[in-house]
């Protein structure tokens, strides 16, 4: 059986992370399993987790209201769920939903800050790492907003 | 007459053999030649000029069909005049013709390779032939990535074909819309977020994308930060090509005609060019 320090340093986002701060890392995370259907978390509920998707599919969500749920990106193997926790102030922005069987390491994200403001470089890893997914998404978000299939492309 | 008949400006009568709903918005055309003499050999991403009789002429890519089956598909989507025309004919009325022309995706020179196949929208019809050509000698190549992405669920073409292709030859589909609902199971996101979670091998990648311009500008972004050399990313360019045989300059891009040299290109050929306003 793999210990989560092992899932965790396999995992893309913490590939060549200094073993010392995966142990540190280690400490604040736990295993999580969540069935096809199954909030992982909701809008506006405080955002203190922080997912590695190990394997599954994760929908994220917005509901308008009187109207079906939109999803608006989904988020798989690989991949992480989840940047609200690291910045003020600390909500989630839409619901999270499992669209099949997902397994996840879920990093205590209070646990997470206080390890980065007591060390800053650990904080610079966790922010360098996490900006391309940031930017990524927002890429992303542009083109979909372009709406480049539409009848006006 | 004979003359006449030979010029390259001059429509063929074509049949239409039968007529496809692909979405609410897009269909196919199978058509076989009046003249059982005209031939109807096409290279995957040529393109045939459709002419709707009295109404107008646009190009249109040929998206099949199988190797070995007759005639020559046409997807078309509905959006103007003449594309409207063309969608009110029926079996056994005729359409004009002129192709094929344009270069083609580099079926021969990737074998070896793995391959990545990126489509947006209507771009998965020129890139179906290739993949029929692909998987027609599925053991001369690596992997065979589709990445495919559209604006809803229900815009998805040839979605009986995904099976076949995923089931008897091992290709890597994946699919994702710009938005869904809760009935939907795959990926949300643009078609760029599939790359990093294919399974291909960078270096050893040819990597064949038609779609919006918009949208090749970031797949080929994205595919460079997956180190895929620029020499093996082909795109397909899309101006209002008028002549098709670079007569007319209407879809001269830079040094190129569109029609003539391309719709396919090499990027690094035409990357000083690509992406720029004025072009």
């Amino acid at each position: 059986m793999k210990s989560l320090e092992s899932i965790l340093g396999n995992h893309p986002f913490f590939e060549n992370l200094a073993p010392e701060y995966l142990t540190l890392i280690t400490g604040c995370a736990s295993n999580v399993k969540f069935e096809a259907g199954e909030f992982i978390y909701r809008q506006d509920e405080e955002a203190n987790n922080f997912y590695i998707i190990r394997e599954g599919k994760v929908a994220l969500e917005v509901c308008p209201p009187g109207k079906k749920p939109i999803t608006v990106q989904t988020v798989s193997d690989g991949e992480i769920l989840g940047w609200a926790w690291l910045i003020p102030p600390y909500h989630c922005q839409f619901d999270a939903q499992a669209v099949e069987l997902t397994r996840a390491i879920v990093l205590d994200g209070r646990c997470l800050r206080t390890k980065c403001v007591e060390d800053h470089t650990l904080g610079y890893e966790l922010l360098s790492r996490l900006l391309p997914v940031v930017g990524r998404t927002m890429e992303a978000t542009r083109l979909q907003l372009l709406d480049i299939y539409g009848n006006n492309d | 007459m004979e003359t006449t008949m030979q010029s390259p400006m001059t429509p063929w009568p074509y049949r239409i053999e039968k007529v496809i709903r692909e979405t609410h918005d897009t269909f196919s055309l199978n058509v076989v030649p009046k003249d059982s003499s005209r031939g109807m050999t096409f290279n995957p991403g040529q393109f045939n000029m459709l002419y709707a009789f009295g109404v107008g002429e646009v190009p249109i890519s040929i998206s099949g069909p199988k190797p070995g089956e007759q005639g020559m598909i046409h997807t078309i989507r509905d959006v103007g005049v003449v594309t409207g025309a063309l969608h009110q004919l029926k079996k056994d009325q005729t359409v004009g013709l002129r192709g094929p022309f344009g270069s083609a995706w580099p079926i021969e020179e990737s074998k070896g390779y793995d391959i990545v196949i990126m489509a947006g929208g209507i771009g998965l019809a020129p890139l179906r032939p290739a993949l029929y050509a692909l998987l027609d000698q599925r053991d001369k190549f690596g992997e065979i990535v589709l990445l495919y992405g559209v604006r809803k669920p229900e815009d998805l073409l040839f979605t009986k074909e995904f099976e076949t292709w995923r089931g008897k030859y091992g290709v890597q589909v994946k699919l994702t819309v710009d938005t869904a609902d809760r009935e939907w199971r795959g990926n949300v996101g643009v078609v760029n977020t599939l790359i990093q979670r294919a399974d291909f091998d960078p270096i050893n990648t040819v990597a064949m994308i038609c779609g919006p311009e918009v949208m090749m500008r970031f797949a080929v972004s994205e595919l460079k930060r997956q180190e895929v050399p620029e020499n093996q990313i082909f795109i397909t360019m899309e101006r209002n090509m008028k002549c098709a045989v670079g007569f007319c300059g209407h879809c001269q891009f830079g040094p190129a005609f569109i029609c003539k040299d391309g719709p396919i290109f090499r990027y690094d050929k035409v990357k000083q060019f690509f992406g720029i306003r004025e072009i």
